[in-house]
Order: structure tokens, then C-alpha cells, then sequence
């Protein structure tokens, strides 16, 4: 976007110039300010914004606000609560993220083998995707209830009593990771479905002549390595997407009991909506921005690398 | 090394039949093409040798011991593909070890990074190299073993999956189409080159295709296969000249063989576009076909004449189409000297020779016929 403005503008006044050597044209400018003032608008100014709010003290409803320079970050950084919400959104995104791609790649395959029923299958495991996720954490709430939900239920039928899945420290975040990697798996599934479909089959067939007698084999050797491309996008996908957990937070624990499922987006959310200090949760999302911006970066060099035989 | 033995091979997919019962014996070291239009299964029995496929019914016995039910892995044959199938994220050397480490190296052994530190598996990854690197300069690779399939032009990824098949010495290669996705020119190099390979290596080859000139340049033996079924099995040589049925006649040989609709008298002689040939049949009088190669056709005299419509001039030889008089039938002769081509437009007489004459019946089967003695003639004319 920004580098075919850049050409066209250099490019179209040096031949202006040999036929009119008066007046730079401002043709090209005109073409390109609709989509420059709507990037401005939608994208880079709110984005601007954001990291100006970060440097002051401004808060909801507040008629002034005053430059503080660093001291939100400062804040942030001595802020136990911050480290602690940081570090719940690291091992939310480690344990969602491998087990998102490992169940979705479990499914795609699962799902491409099979004879019948496939379009069934797959309608099934993407439901979670297409459905409101908070309405679905409503009944993940039920499942999980320790007398009477169903998880805990199926656990006494077998001998064992289950916790209180979502009011205990040591496990309301593992709940919320199970329902992450529940609710992205079906979205995976899709893409991996599309992108095993577009290996040729006569490669599992030269696999198989050349030796590759068992399905691992074959995996090791065609599959694994052809959905690669695919794989580092739903990798980065993945990543980007459980970055941002924040409605099931917000519906089953609040970030709680203690802040023991506080993540980062959700620290963002009670600063911001329920303390109204604005400046503060501008800095935390320009932390949280930094992160999305990281992982982005990674997945366009990958990408690069990967193209060669997507 | 194989002897390959195919009885009463069946395969339906759902309701139709695909192959309807096919018994052929390919021999050790020859070099069969299994030919036919496209869609007549060959194929499909090309895969239900290398087990790609299951038989619905029949036997495949490679060199005496039944391999049915026997996955493609274990029957030590070797396949190219159409699309050669090269892995595209391995190199050319890479390519060509697949089938070597898959066989050689243990389950352990291939493991990505702890394999590589077993000494075991350094000893073997030299012989599979030294072995990859005799193939690479046999086939003139040496230098592109190192490229990626995408980098390897259509012809070198052509010779990178005939090393893959023959660096572990299989007991037969199976050639699925391997040339039709180069250009016209490195197809005939390359059929040379194949027919050479298989001299040199003297091992069993089953080469489907639908081109004919492929299969008559390189083959030992052909198999012409036509919806389903075994038509005719032969040298080349021998079903060109002697098709048993009108479809092997019109597949085999280019330009297609001429067809003119004819006619046994109630005399057993045949007649052909109101001209009585001297060839008698033993067959009860009716309709028939009488198919003429086009080298057979001899412009300039005789009792039959068309229009020239149309002059295709090769520089070493022409073929000049012609429309017969009164019909849409269209015929092509052939003519070797292309100083003397008769103008588009003009009419012009032509004949051909008894033994020319290939007689089919109205089902298609060829007919016997016999030429009239001369004297007979000259008899009937003295009364």
C-alpha cells in the first residue's frame, strides 16, 4: 500500500516534469488520499492515539488530562498484578496453542481418512467457531459446575471426585485453557483440512512404493512436511487469537479466585472499564500490541520461507 | 528380475467395470507397453500390479509367489509417476534416498536428530550415498542432486524419479505415462533414452501409455487395451500388419488407418465403393470394413478417385486427404516424394494392393481372406 503510493509518486512527476516543467503534478497525491485517509482513520490514528494515552494520566469522563511521560509504565512494571496477568497469558497461549494445532491436525487427518459422514464431522468440530463464545461459556459454566455439571459427574462415575474446576486457584486457568483449545480446534481443523487437500495424492502413492509402509511413515515423510506453510499459520494464527482470550475470562472467573486466570486483555478490560483510568489501559495495550506485532513479524518470515512450495 | 503373471484380473468401481478380466504373463527382462485410448483401464492395472489398487477378482503372481493382499511396500517394485511425485520440499539426493533409508535404515535409525548420531546409521547413509551417486552419473543427474524439485526443469524431474526407481534395484519398474508431460521434442529423446536404459539394465518394464508411437518405438511386446479388455498382444511389428480387431487397426498407427465400408457378394469376393477387389472371403456374404494404411494408398491410377482436400506436407513425407466422391468418407495417403503432391481441389484416382487390405467383419473382428490367383483371372476373362 504505502510502497505503491511511494512509486507512483516519484515515478509520474519525473515524466510530468520532462513534458511540463512548471507544475509537479498532484494527480498521484488525489489518487491515493481516499485510502490514505481512510488507513489514517480506521488504522494508524486510533493506534496513534492509543500510545499517546499511554503517556498520560487521562481518565473516563475526565474533562483534562496531564502528560506524565513514563510513569504509567513505571506503574505497570512494579505492578504485581501485571506480572501476574502477563504470565497467565504466556501459559494460556503454551498450552492453547499446541493443543489447539495438535487437536485440529488430529481432526483434519482423522476426518480426511475417513469414508462417510465427512461433511458431518466437520460441520460438528467447527460449531464451536461459528457459535457465540459467551453463550457457550454459559454451558461450559454448567459442565463444569463441581455438583452437578457433567465433567464432574462422569469423574464419580469412575471413582473420582473432581474439583471445583473454575473456583480453584490451582485450576481455574487449565479450565480456561481446555475451553481455548475446545473453541480454536475446529477453526484449525479447517485450515488444515484445506491444506491436506491440496497435497497430491500421488505422493502418499509414491511414499508407499518407496518403502513408507506405515501411516507414520508416510506422515513423516509427506503430510508433516507439505503442511508446513499451513502449519506456521495456524501456529501464528493461534497464537494471536488466544493473545486475546478475554470473554470466557470475563464470564466464568473474572480473572479470579486471586487473579489466578488474570490475563492480560482482561486486566486491560477492569482497568480501563471498571477503574476508568484510561491512560494506564492505553500502556498495557500497547504491551499487548507489542506481543500481536512480534508474532506477526514471525509469521511473514515464515511465511516467506515456507512459500517456496505451498 | 520378475516374471509377472496376471489371471482373470477383475476391478469395478461401484457399478462399472473397469477391467473385465485380463490374463497376461509379462516375461523377465521384457519391456511390455500396456496401450490404449484413454479411459480403457490401463492404469488401473498398472496399480493392481504395484498394489496400489485391489483387484475385485484374479491373481497377480510375481515370479511364482501370489502377492495379493501384499502391500505396495513389500512387492519390491519400483513406480514412475506421470507427475513424477518427487517429494518438493527434498532435494534430487534426497528424492532418490527415500526408498533406501525407508529399506535400509531402522525405524530408530531415521529418527531426525538422534538417528544421526547412531554410527550405524552413518555407515549406511554412506553406502546409500555412494549407491544414489552411480545412479546420478548413469543418468547424467551428478550435478542437480543438490536442487530442489522446483528448480529442475520438466525433463531433469523426469530422470530424478527414474533414479528414484532404480537406485534400489527393484525386481520391475512400472512407468505410468512418464513422458506425456514434456514437450514434444524431450519426448522422443526420452523415449530413446528409456528404451536404452531398459538394454543396459535388462529388468522387467510395464509401460502404460496412450500414445502409440511410445509404445510401438520401445516396446518388446505391446498389449493394446481397450475398455477393459486385452484386445491383442504382440510385438509391435506384428500388430501393426495384422490387427485381429478394427479397434487395435485404428489405434495403432499414425495417421489412422483408412476404413471404407464394403461388402461380401454372395460370390465370397469383396466389394468396396462399387469396385470388386480380388480378395475373396470365406465368410457368409453381408457387410464388412476394409481398412487400408495410408502408406498403402497409391495416388495417381486406379479404379477408385477422390477429391484432394487437404495436403499436410512434412518435408520428408506428405499426407494428402482425400474426399471421396459422393460420401463425406474422408481417406489419407501417403506420399513419399514431396516434389509430386497433387493440387488442393484436384481429382485425382488411386488404388491399393490386395495384400494391403485388412478385412473386418461387421462386429469388428478380422476376417481371412485370400487374393485370387492370377490365372484365375485371366481365365475368367479368356470365357
Amino acid at each position: 500500500m504505502s510502497d505503491s503510493a511511494a512509486t507512483i509518486s516519484v515515478r509520474i512527476p519525473v515524466r510530468a516534469t520532462a513534458q511540463r516543467r512548471s507544475r509537479p503534478s498532484l494527480t498521484p497525491y488525489a489518487l491515493v488520499a481516499p485510502a490514505l485517509t481512510l488507513m489514517l482513520m480506521m488504522l494508524l490514528g486510533p493506534l496513534a492515539g492509543v500510545i499517546a494515552l499511554s503517556f498520560t494520566d487521562y481518565q473516563l469522563g475526565a474533562p483534562s488530562l496531564s502528560w506524565i511521560g513514563l510513569a504509567n509504565y513505571h506503574e505497570m512494571f512494579a505492578d504485581k498484578v501485571f506480572w501476574i496477568s502477563l504470565r497467565n497469558t504466556l501459559v494460556y497461549v503454551g498450552i492453547v496453542v499446541p493443543g489447539a494445532v495438535t487437536a485440529g491436525l488430529a481432526i483434519a487427518l482423522l476426518i480426511q481418512s475417513g469414508t462417510s459422514l465427512r461433511s458431518l464431522y466437520r460441520t460438528i468440530y467447527f460449531l464451536p467457531v461459528m457459535a457465540t463464545l459467551i453463550a457457550m461459556a454459559v454451558v461450559w459454566e454448567f459442565m463444569l459446575h463441581p455438583q452437578f455439571g457433567l465433567v464432574n459427574g462422569v469423574l464419580r462415575e469412575v471413582g473420582i471426585s473432581g474439583p471445583s474446576w473454575l473456583q480453584g486457584r490451582s485450576t481455574a486457568l487449565y479450565a480456561l485453557c481446555a475451553i481455548g483449545i475446545w473453541q480454536a480446534a475446529g477453526f484449525n481443523m479447517v485450515l488444515f483440512l484445506a491444506g491436506l487437500v491440496s497435497i497430491p495424492k500421488q505422493l502418499y502413492e509414491a511414499a508407499e512404493i518407496d518403502g513408507a509402509s506405515s501411516a507414520w511413515a508416510r506422515f513423516r515423510l509427506v503430510t508433516w512436511p507439505l503442511l508446513r506453510p499451513v502449519t506456521t499459520f495456524v501456529v501464528v494464527i493461534s497464537g494471536i487469537r488466544s493473545f486475546q482470550v478475554f470473554d470466557t475470562v470475563h464470564v466464568l472467573t473474572k480473572g479470579g479466585p486471586s487473579k489466578s486466570s488474570e490475563v492480560l486483555i482482561h486486566t486491560m478490560y477492569t482497568e480501563g472499564f471498571e477503574f476508568f483510568r484510561s491512560g494506564y489501559a492505553a500502556a498495557l495495550a500497547v504491551v499487548f500490541l507489542t506481543f500481536i506485532l512480534l508474532l506477526t513479524l514471525i509469521k511473514s518470515r515464515l511465511a516467506d520461507r515456507g512459500a517456496q512450495y505451498a | 528380475m520378475a516374471r509377472i503373471e496376471l489371471t482373470g484380473i477383475r476391478k469395478s468401481f461401484d457399478a462399472t467395470e473397469v477391467l473385465k478380466g485380463i490374463d497376461l504373463t509379462i516375461e523377465n527382462g521384457e519391456f511390455l507397453s500396456l496401450v490404449g485410448p484413454s479411459g480403457c483401464g490401463k492404469s488401473t492395472l498398472l496399480r493392481v500390479i504395484a498394489g496400489l489398487e485391489p483387484q475385485s477378482a484374479g491373481q497377480v503372481t510375481i515370479d511364482g509367489s501370489i502377492v495379493d493382499g501384499i502391500r505396495p511396500s513389500a512387492r519390491n517394485l519400483a513406480m514412475v509417476f506421470q507427475s513424477y511425485a518427487l517429494y518438493p520440499h527434498l532435494s534430487a539426493f534426497d528424492n532418490m534416498a527415500v526408498p533406501l533409508r525407508m529399506r535400509r535404515l531402522s525405524t530408530v535409525e531415521r529418527l531426525p536428530l538422534l538417528g544421526s548420531l547412531l554410527p550405524s546409521r552413518r555407515r549406511r547413509e554412506r553406502s546409500i550415498r555412494a549407491d544414489i551417486e552411480k545412479v546420478a552419473v548413469q543418468l547424467e543427474i551428478s550435478h542437480l542432486l543438490q536442487r530442489k524439485p522446483a528448480q529442475l526443469s520438466g525433463g531433469q524431474r523426469q530422470r530424478v524419479a527414474v533414479g528414484r526407481a532404480m537406485v534400489r534395484q527393484p525386481e520391475a519398474f512400472l512407468f505410468d505415462e512418464p513422458l506425456s508431460n514434456l514437450d514434444a521434442k524431450l519426448r522422443v529423446h526420452m523415449r530413446a533414452e528409456l528404451a536404452e536404459l531398459h538394454r543396459s539394465l535388462r529388468s522387467t518394464f510395464i509401460y502404460v501409455t496412450h500414445d502409440q508411437a511410445e509404445a510401438m518405438t520401445m516396446s518388446s511386446r505391446l498389449a493394446v487395451m481397450i475398455s477393459g479388455e486385452l484386445v491383442q498382444v504382440g510385438r509391435p511389428a506384428e500388430i501393426y500388419d495384422n490387427p485381429r480387431d478394427i479397434r487395435v487397426a485404428e489405434f495403432v498407427g499414425s495417421p489412422k488407418i483408412n476404413v471404407m465400408p464394403g461388402r461380401i457378394r454372395d460370390d465370397g469376393r469383396i466389394e468396396v465403393l462399387g469396385n470388386i477387389l480380388r480378395l475373396t472371403s470365406s465368410q457368409p456374404p453381408g457387410n464388412c470394413r476394409i481398412g487400408v494404411r495410408s502408406e498403402r494408398i497409391e495416388l495417381g491410377s486406379g479404379p477408385f478417385s477422390g477429391d484432394v482436400i487437404h495436403v499436410e506436407n512434412m518435408g520428408a513425407e506428405a499426407f494428402v486427404h482425400l474426399s471421396l466422391n459422393g460420401t463425406d468418407m474422408r481417406l489419407i495417403a501417403r506420399v513419399n516424394d514431396v516434389r509430386r503432391l497433387p493440387d488442393i481441389g484436384s481429382h485425382v484416382p488411386f488404388n491399393f494392393a490386395a495384400d494391403a487390405v485388412l478385412a473386418f467383419n461387421s462386429a469388428g473382428q478380422r476376417i481371412a481372406v485370400t487374393a485370387e490367383q492370377a490365372e484365375r483371372i485371366r481365365e475368367r476373362a479368356v470365357v
